[in-house]
């Protein structure tokens, strides 16, 4: 098929002029017969050369655009064409002023930027309160109605908490702006309303003193800077940077998501209402960290956390999971009393808790046997009973209380990929065995206690006296 | 047309009667019931009249471990209260209802689409899907676009993404998700009659595979009638309270 272009015609609507042409897609005014509102068609450019992230970021834009409520904040979508016939999304032309036009004009006045600032957060929270989080904000993405609203385009990198997040597949490589990207962001976390605070921070540092805070990364180690390396503070730069304003940006660009302002609309009300800015440290600071200060931030990147993701609002929070990991060799009375001690006393102070007795074997195929218990389904048994035999003792009422096989060649990932898709809180798990000599062969408990997403308790049971 | 998938119904009359209704009026045209017809509840007889009924019609009906146990060929042991339940069932159901539990497939292939109860890996096996290895043992022997499967009492769905690996989704009730051809999902609607996590709403799903879009429902149903039946029959007390309390 030829490549669109002005005349073209697709399921009844008619090409204009071609107004944006990116890496990801084309974007056409279109003509012909008009409906309320003007239009423009957006179509992805796929096909050979073309990278796998740019179907993928169709398919959330189609996704997330599709369950916004109307509303000014964002172009209504109206139509789109089936992504693997005609894929193209047809929405409403927002008829305004790229954000970006006022950024090549930085530094502007700080009323202005206020203005600008506090719509721009309006908008983010709009959309955060529809359980979705941009992920992708710049100033190319923001446009400015005549009446002053600020709408959000270019939802292809969204995450939207009802839909599956189809770019999470692709987290390797942080998919997004990198000069703006929040540190949780660039470590992989896309679901958290607060990294488009970051981002509106970045936004706001750029008004001020017409430059980006944090440079323009092109490697990874370069992004995963802004964890440790604080920005100059905007009024090193310009020096009649009121310290409110100083405030508010230095608060979004927290590392910690934790440490920012807890919703958009905090932001808003600042910018909105200068005289009411609680000013700090960060209103006032005039040259950044030290280098023993930077130094320390440093080695604490090192084992930073991101924090994790607000609930959506719809989240109903599910019951903490407690995994007990069950050896597959032979029972171990001393270690299993131990183990069951261990998991009455989670179960004693949390009465939501669920405790999850999982096992890992090596994959049945590779068993053939003439006893029944050496099939692979009469092993699978012996192994449930095993671990029934483990838990009855708890008198635990069976809701709360599941039983899982895992077959795997490794029997520490197994475990840890259970944690880690299941949300277990915690793992108990016995000692390595002594015999092993634990530096040649640090067993499954070594790798488990490495590896685990979670907390982990080595249950040793007491010697005998 | 719109397929409405219910799994795990488990002997419960009001839950699968509030979820046809549910899904006859957002105009549900095929049907499929995803195994564990019976089993814990007190209402064998009148939910397989039902259910007998659509797969007359057409139905997809497959057979599950609880359903498999009824009729005397148990896959898995079942726990206490789950044994207890299925001695009673063994107890009330007639040659007829026997016949059609015996008769019953473990999977069904329609096109693009398989049907099973737990994982495509060995149906005969009942393996509960619980996370991502599992997911991608079922959907590589499945060979299918979508698979559609109960066991697993809480609504999950899994996609395969371009590195090959399933990524798991909590569906949000109501929510229209659109399930591209060109990818490959395994979708455990959550269960009609037992639903497990912590809110007593029946699941079930409806895929309309024309414009591939699967939405997953909970439904309100009386499920303090359900558990007072449970209660009369003599049945173990947890049983009843599972569905007071939705785990």
């Amino acid at each position: 098929m030829n490549p669109p272009g002005p005349g073209t015609e697709i399921d009844g609507f008619c090409l204009g002029e071609m107004i944006h042409v990116g890496s990801m897609a084309s974007i056409f005014r279109l003509s012909g017969p008009h409906g309320p509102l003007p239009l423009i068609m957006k179509i992805p450019r796929l096909g050979p050369g073309e990278r796998a992230v740019n179907v993928i970021s169709f398919e959330v834009c189609r996704m997330v655009m599709g369950a916004l409520a109307q509303g000014p904040h964002h172009p209504t979508l109206v139509a789109f064409g089936d992504i693997e016939t005609t894929p193209y999304l047809v929405m409403e032309h927002v008829d305004g002023v790229r954000l970006n036009d006022w950024v090549e004009r930085a530094p502007i006045a700080p009323q202005e930027i206020a203005r600008l600032g506090a719509a721009l957060a309006l908008a983010l929270h709009d959309l955060h309160r529809q359980d979705v989080v941009h992920l992708d904000l710049k100033p190319t993405n923001v446009l400015y109605r005549p009446n002053g609203d600020a709408v959000l385009i270019d939802f292809g990198l969204a995450h939207h908490s009802h839909y599956p997040d189809l770019l999470a597949e692709e987290l390797r490589f942080p998919v997004g702006n990198w000069v703006y990207m929040s540190p949780e962001q660039a470590l992989g976390v896309r679901c958290d309303p607060r990294s488009d605070i970051y981002a509106l921070g970045g936004i706001l540092y750029e008004l001020v003193t017409g430059r980006v805070p944090f440079g323009k990364p092109s490697t990874i180690a370069e992004l995963r800077r802004r964890l440790y390396r604080d920005p100059i503070p905007p009024r090193a730069l310009v020096a009649n940077t009121p310290e409110w304003l100083q405030e508010v940006i230095l608060h979004c660009l927290e590392v910690d998501a934790r440490d920012r302002y807890a919703s958009a609309a905090e932001v808003a009300f600042d910018l909105a209402n200068p005289a009411q800015v609680a000013l700090t440290e960060r209103g006032s600071r005039h040259r950044r960290a030290g280098a023993w200060t930077l130094f320390h931030h440093w080695v604490q990147t090192r084992k930073f956390e991101p924090a994790p993701c607000p609930p959506p609002s719809t989240a109903i929070g599910p019951a903490p999971i407690v995994l007990v990991a069950i050896g597959p060799a032979l029972p171990d009375a001393a270690l299993f009393e131990a183990l069951r001690d261990a998991a009455r006393r989670l179960v004693a102070a949390d009465d939501q808790c669920r405790i999850a007795c999982v096992t890992a074997v090596p994959p049945a195929a590779a068993l053939r046997g003439e006893r029944d218990e050496d099939t692979a389904t009469g092993r699978h048994i012996q192994h449930l009973l095993k671990l029934r035999r483990w838990a009855t003792p708890l008198q635990l009422p069976e809701e709360r209380l599941t039983y899982h096989v895992l077959e795997s060649e490794n029997p520490a990932a197994a475990l840890i990929d259970y944690a880690r898709m299941n949300d277990v809180d915690q793992i108990l798990i016995g000692p390595p065995r002594r015999s092993t000599p634990a530096r040649l062969f640090p067993g499954v408990s070594a790798q488990v206690v490495a590896e685990a997403p979670c907390s982990v308790t080595v249950v040793r049971p007491r010697p005998e006296s | 047309m719109k397929l409405a998938l219910f799994a795990d119904i488990h002997s419960n009359l009001e839950a699968i009667t509030a979820c046809l209704a549910h899904a006859q009026a957002l105009g549900a045209d095929r049907y499929a019931f995803l195994g564990d017809l019976v089993g814990y509840g007190a209402d064998p007889l009148a939910v397989l009249d039902i259910i007998e009924q659509y797969a007359a019609d057409g139905a997809v009906v497959v057979l599950g471990n609880h359903d498999a146990a009824a009729v005397g060929r148990p896959a898995d042991p079942l726990n206490a209260s789950a044994q207890a339940a299925i001695a009673w069932t063994q107890a009330q159901l007639g040659d007829r209802q026997r016949a059609f539990l015996t008769a019953l497939p473990l999977t069904v292939r329609d096109g693009n689409t398989l049907f099973v109860h737990a994982s495509a890996a060995a149906p005969e096996r009942s393996i509960y899907v619980t996370g991502p290895a599992e997911a991608e043992r079922s959907i590589r022997a499945g060979n299918a676009v979508y698979i559609f499967c109960g066991h697993v009492h809480e609504p999950k769905l899994y996609y395969l993404g371009a590195d090959g690996r399933p990524m798991p989704f909590r569906p949000v009730s109501g929510t229209p998700i659109p399930i591209g051809k060109h990818r490959q999902w395994l979708a455990i609607v959550g269960s009609a009659g037992q639903p497990r996590d912590r809110i007593n709403k029946a699941c079930y799903a409806i895929a309309d595979l024309e414009r591939s879009r699967l939405t997953f429902f909970r439904v309100p149903y009386d499920h303090d009638s359900a558990a007072q039946k449970i209660r009369a029959a003599g049945l173990p007390e947890r049983l009843a309270r599972r569905l007071e309390r939705g785990a």
